[in-house]
């Protein structure tokens, strides 16, 4: 609880942004992961098949 | 000679540390979205117009890595010109300067999207591309924002490479090469580029004076922007046809880049011509708005062309490049 009042209290506006950002970086993050998986299946193209058994 | 720095702000208007207020849009206000969508624009009329060609999906892959590397020099930009920013009406609302985006954060995320968009470029496609994108990152934010933006009145002339260079990733990322193809176009960005701003810098040169910008009606008066403004515009309007005879354009560009560069220098005579109040002021503004229709006609004229399968007029230099 001390640590709680000693601490940064960030008011409700802060909070909302600041969850917006967190909101933003989770979309972001997620279409970095897409773009590098299509990059990959579209450099390969046919070859992404190709692999030894 | 770094006038800007004689009158520098001092930090009450910027953020200092403690809780953020930034909201997301703040963020996205530091990519200029704006400038970005003219680079998007010329970067895919590179891409389209290139031979051969990428699939689809890392296409756009590219242009969205252009976009973001874009962005990136923006958010890098703001960053460091947040001192000049704060005194210049245009400008005075942007995160930084007003106090919902804390220097520091700016910087981080130029940095890191300069990192992400170059690297994915490269991946993505080359990495002649995903240099030339680090180049201009480089450019812009070094070259012109650091150095000659406070320094020369010749800042926009040399600075403008970097806004020139899209078209050139574009084709760099098509076909793993730079050709005169994708030079000429990069020459009309950057012969364009002058006459453009400083037709702004005519109605903003107060703002300019204000923020220390040696802008070139701030430094050498205005009588001489409206020379230099004529000159370059007149160079501008043939090499502007150039692409109809390099292979780049049919005959609907070699009609319409010929219109439309003669109705550039007609703009540029009245702003010579027009040296007093509102007249003046008018006739800048309008030179303004029009540079901005002819780039757009003249590169979407390629674009379109080119997507019709429409035959360019000649190709001489076929083979040399």
């Amino acid at each position: 609880m001390m640590a709680e009042e000693d601490g940064v209290r960030l008011t409700t506006e802060q909070q909302r942004q600041r969850r917006r950002r967190n909101v933003a970086i989770a979309w972001a993050l997620g279409a970095l992961v897409v773009l590098f998986w299509l990059v990959t299946i579209f450099k390969l193209g046919g070859n992404v098949l190709n692999r030894p058994l | 000679m770094s006038l800007a720095h004689d009158d520098h702000l001092d930090a009450p208007t910027l953020t200092g540390p403690g809780p953020s207020l930034a909201g997301v849009e703040d963020f996205v206000a530091l990519l200029k979205p704006r400038v970005m969508s003219l680079v998007i624009f010329t970067a895919l009329v590179g891409l389209v117009a290139a031979p051969g060609g990428l699939h689809p999906v890392l296409g756009a892959i590219a242009l969205l890595c252009v976009a973001v590397g874009a962005g990136a020099s923006g958010a890098l930009n703001m960053w460091w010109d947040a001192d000049i920013d704060a005194v210049m009406t245009r400008t005075q609302n942007r995160p930084i300067p007003a106090g919902r985006v804390a220097p520091g954060e700016a910087l981080g995320f130029g940095l890191l999207l300069s990192g992400v968009s170059v690297m994915l470029l490269g991946l993505a496609t080359n990495w002649l591309a995903g240099g030339l994108l680090a180049f201009t990152i480089f450019f812009y934010v070094v070259v012109y924002t650091m150095w000659l933006k406070r320094w020369t009145p010749q800042n926009i002339v040399i600075g403008g490479l970097a806004g020139a260079l899209p078209p050139m990733i574009g084709w760099a990322a098509a076909t793993g090469t730079v050709g005169l193809e994708s030079a000429t176009l990069v020459a009309i960005i950057f012969m364009w580029t002058p006459p453009h701003f400083w037709a702004l810098a005519l109605i903003k040169s107060e703002d300019y004076a204000r923020a220390g910008v040696p802008m070139l009606p701030v430094v050498a008066g205005e009588d001489e922007t409206r020379k230099q403004i004529l000159l370059y515009s007149i160079a501008l309007a043939p090499l502007g046809v150039l692409p109809a005879g390099i292979g780049l354009g049919g005959w609907a560009y070699l009609a319409l880049s010929s219109v439309a560069g003669l109705a550039f220098v007609g703009f540029a005579w009245r702003v010579y011509r027009q040296r007093e109040g509102a007249p003046a002021r008018r006739a800048a503004g309008k030179l303004f708005a029009y540079s901005l229709f002819y780039l757009t006609a003249l590169f979407a004229t390629i674009l379109i062309e080119k997507s019709l399968g429409v035959a360019a007029l000649t190709a001489p230099f076929d083979g040399w490049v």
